[in-house]
């Protein structure tokens, strides 16, 4: 162990002492990870833009670019766009004119459910978090394990109900069915995540702006929503990509109409008897990733501030 | 009318008393202090003037109206926080403003409030920052300026110069005195601090687990404590409290038994009624003049500690029996450790107290 650290030192893997920015090594170290980590995503993206009898070349392909001559030919493919083309219309029948797909149907869907449901839950859930924060009920802590129950559960186990829930109510394949659904498995986690934003604020401010003549809407508008800006947009990421990744429900639950790009995906991958198209596929996740991933880049400041918010004393 | 008064105002939580049967009354212009150690029931006290704690029993009037079930908003009050509580969403110039918006002012005039109190706590120059780019000196002033901007029949502080270091606090402690004193008003000031109490309180009020002991002038609790807890908690250092018999009265002398030598001290006729008993005798420690030889009205005992303080010494002294006896003597005076003192208690500034901690007094 002692004879270790001078060696990660040289490395520049550990610092000689003290806390600080960290040396080179310890940024490649990291680097290098990060990049094993993120290794899967870039090859979907690889793939997606592969000419589609790449996909499974022996060697494999890995690079669109030769990087310098770094790579050798045979593993630098030519890139294309066309799969994104096929995504949304390609032909159905070996030589047939292309056809419409229906996916930007099921983009839009996916959008507006996710979207809509995030949102829902957000409004309903932030409200109650208050409450459950500022206006404790005998018994407080019961009711938030008893929200919390509803989480713990496998979709998978109660889909069956619900399943028979939506056929009585006429339900079944409808926007507000599934976008209730999802509202209302989103509301727990925002319950409890809003609560916990709450419970670290200051009361002083509250008291402060009641004196000062507010009422307790005017509190709660005025003074703790800009203060929890941060848990905000952390908890409408975390649900947004929970409920934007999710399967079960919608492949049980949504209609032709409503279905989201994950039934979709999967029925592109199971359906045709021409095989998997793994290209097409690629090219879809790629598509599947973009809006995720912009809410989650202009949100990440506040989703930093979200996510460490407690851990440190102000 | 800015007066507020409670009476007999109970605070319970569950089976805990946080304040029992308080009675105060602060008139108009005056400023009252509730001082005592942390919790205290000085702070749930205050919450109940305020209006952020509901009092158990008893009655709170404020301007001479009974506010027992108005809201805080209601009770047209102003209150400075101990974290000062400013708004972090919101320009410190908001911050002044906000009680302000209840008003329906127009934009100037809203302004020109804004800016008078900015002007009169030297904070035109931060209006536009956010609290979070403010010093602790200033956001302290906006707390004030906050508290001012409107015209509340009363003023309530919480702690408010506890986070301020020992400088600011001195400054802070002058400009906050020098505002009060321009507007009149019913000031509740809450403090563990008794220099803070002391220089800017017309009136303390000393509390101790819940009940109010003494209420008084800085100068009447300083000089005449109600009981031990007030004479030992008032002043630095502390006054020794040491426990001795009463043998006699007579002729305006009490006979003592203190530290295991009999002492002859001019007392208050007040201790003629009380029976040869035990007591408690408090004597400052400035009150205690060192002589160089022994004798009636003087008690005996050896430093142990000395502690320079700058313009004075600090002796920690030992009697024979094993009081503990704090002693301040001015800095020309050398004593070494181990030497035997005669000290001479000023008989003006020696307290009695009977058995169950109450001073005696006429």
């Amino acid at each position: 162990m002692s004879s270790a650290i001078p060696f990660l030192e040289r490395l520049g893997l550990r610092k000689a002492s003290g806390v600080g920015e960290a040396g080179w090594g310890r940024t490649l170290f990291v680097a290098i990870v990060s990049f094993i980590y993120f290794l899967p995503v870039l090859f979907i993206i690889f793939t997606a833009i592969k000419p589609q009898d790449m996909a499974l070349s022996v060697p494999p392909t890995l690079s669109p670019t030769s990087i310098f001559g770094l790579i050798p030919d045979a593993y630098v493919f030519s890139p294309t766009l066309e799969n994104f083309t096929s995504v949304f219309s390609r032909s159905m029948t070996t030589g047939g004119a292309p056809e419409p797909t229906g996916f930007d149907r099921y983009f839009f869907n996916s959008i507006v459910i996710a979207t809509v449901s995030v949102l829902l839950a957000l409004v309903i859930g932030t409200l109650a978090a208050f409450g459950f924060s500022r206006y404790p009920l005998k018994g407080n802590d019961t009711y938030l394990f008893i929200i919390l129950t509803t989480r713990m559960l496998p979709a998978i186990v109660v889909i069956i109900p619900v399943i028979l829930m939506f056929r009585v109510a006429g339900l079944s394949g409808s926007y507000i069915g599934i976008i209730l659904l999802y509202t209302a498995f989103n509301l727990a986690f925002t319950i409890w995540m809003m609560k916990s934003f709450f419970d670290e604020l200051s009361t002083d401010v509250e008291d402060a702006a009641r004196i000062d003549g507010s009422s307790d809407v005017k509190v709660f508008f005025k003074i703790c929503l800009p203060q929890v800006v941060a848990g905000l947009a952390a908890t409408f990421v975390f649900g947004l990509i929970l409920t934007w990744n999710e399967f079960l429900f919608a492949l049980l639950l949504s209609g032709p109409d409503t279905r989201t790009v994950p039934v979709a995906m999967n029925q592109a991958v199971s359906s045709g008897g021409r095989g998997t198209d793994w290209t097409l596929l690629a090219a879809i996740e790629t598509l599947f990733l973009i809006p995720v991933f912009l809410v989650t880049f202009f949100l990440q400041d506040h989703l930093l501030r979200g996510v460490t918010f407690g851990t440190v004393k102000r | 009318m800015s007066t507020i008064e409670i009476t007999k105002v109970t605070k319970r939580f569950g089976d805990f008393v946080a304040v029992r049967d308080a009675d105060l009354s602060v008139g108009a212009g005056e400023v009252v202090c509730l001082l005592g150690p942390s919790g205290c029931g000085k702070t749930t006290t205050l919450r109940m003037i305020a209006g952020l704690e509901r009092a158990t029993s008893g009655d709170v009037i404020i301007g001479g109206q009974r506010v027992n079930d108005l809201t805080p908003e209601k009770r047209n009050i102003a209150m400075v926080f101990q974290f000062y509580a400013l708004y972090p969403a919101l320009t410190v110039g908001e911050n002044i403003a906000m009680p302000l918006h209840y008003e329906n002012l127009s934009k100037s005039e809203l302004d020109a409030r804004v800016m008078k109190v900015a002007t009169i706590l030297h904070l035109t120059e931060v209006l536009d920052r956010m609290p979070g780019q403010v010093s602790e000196g200033e956001k302290q002033r906006i707390a004030v300026a906050r508290a001012i901007v409107r015209d509340p029949s009363c003023f309530l502080f919480d702690e408010p110069l506890s986070r301020l270091d020992v400088e600011l606090r001195h400054s802070m402690r002058g400009q906050i005195k020098e505002v009060l004193s321009g507007l009149s008003k019913a000031t509740v000031i809450v403090t563990h601090d008794q220099l803070e109490a002391l220089t800017m309180a017309d009136r303390i009020a000393i509390m101790r687990d819940g009940i109010i002991e003494q209420v008084g002038t800085p100068h009447d609790v300083f000089a005449k404590p109600a009981n031990v807890f007030v004479a030992s908690f008032i002043g630095t250092p502390q006054m020794n409290i040491v426990d001795a018999d009463l043998k006699s009265f007579a002729g305006g002398h009490a006979t003592v038994e203190l530290a295991g030598s009999p002492l002859k001290i001019a007392a208050d006729p007040a201790v003629s009624g009380l029976k040869p008993s035990k007591v408690k005798i408090g004597i400052r420690p400035r009150a205690f003049s060192a002589v160089d030889k022994a004798s009636a009205d003087t008690i005996m005992a050896q430093a142990e500690l000395i502690e320079p303080m700058g313009a004075e010494t600090l002796i920690h002294a030992r009697t024979k029996i094993g009081d503990d006896i704090r002693v301040v003597v001015p800095r020309e005076m050398r004593v070494k450790g181990g030497e035997t003192l005669h000290l001479r208690p000023d008989p003006r500034q020696t307290h009695f107290f009977g058995e169950d901690g109450k001073a005696v007094r006429a």
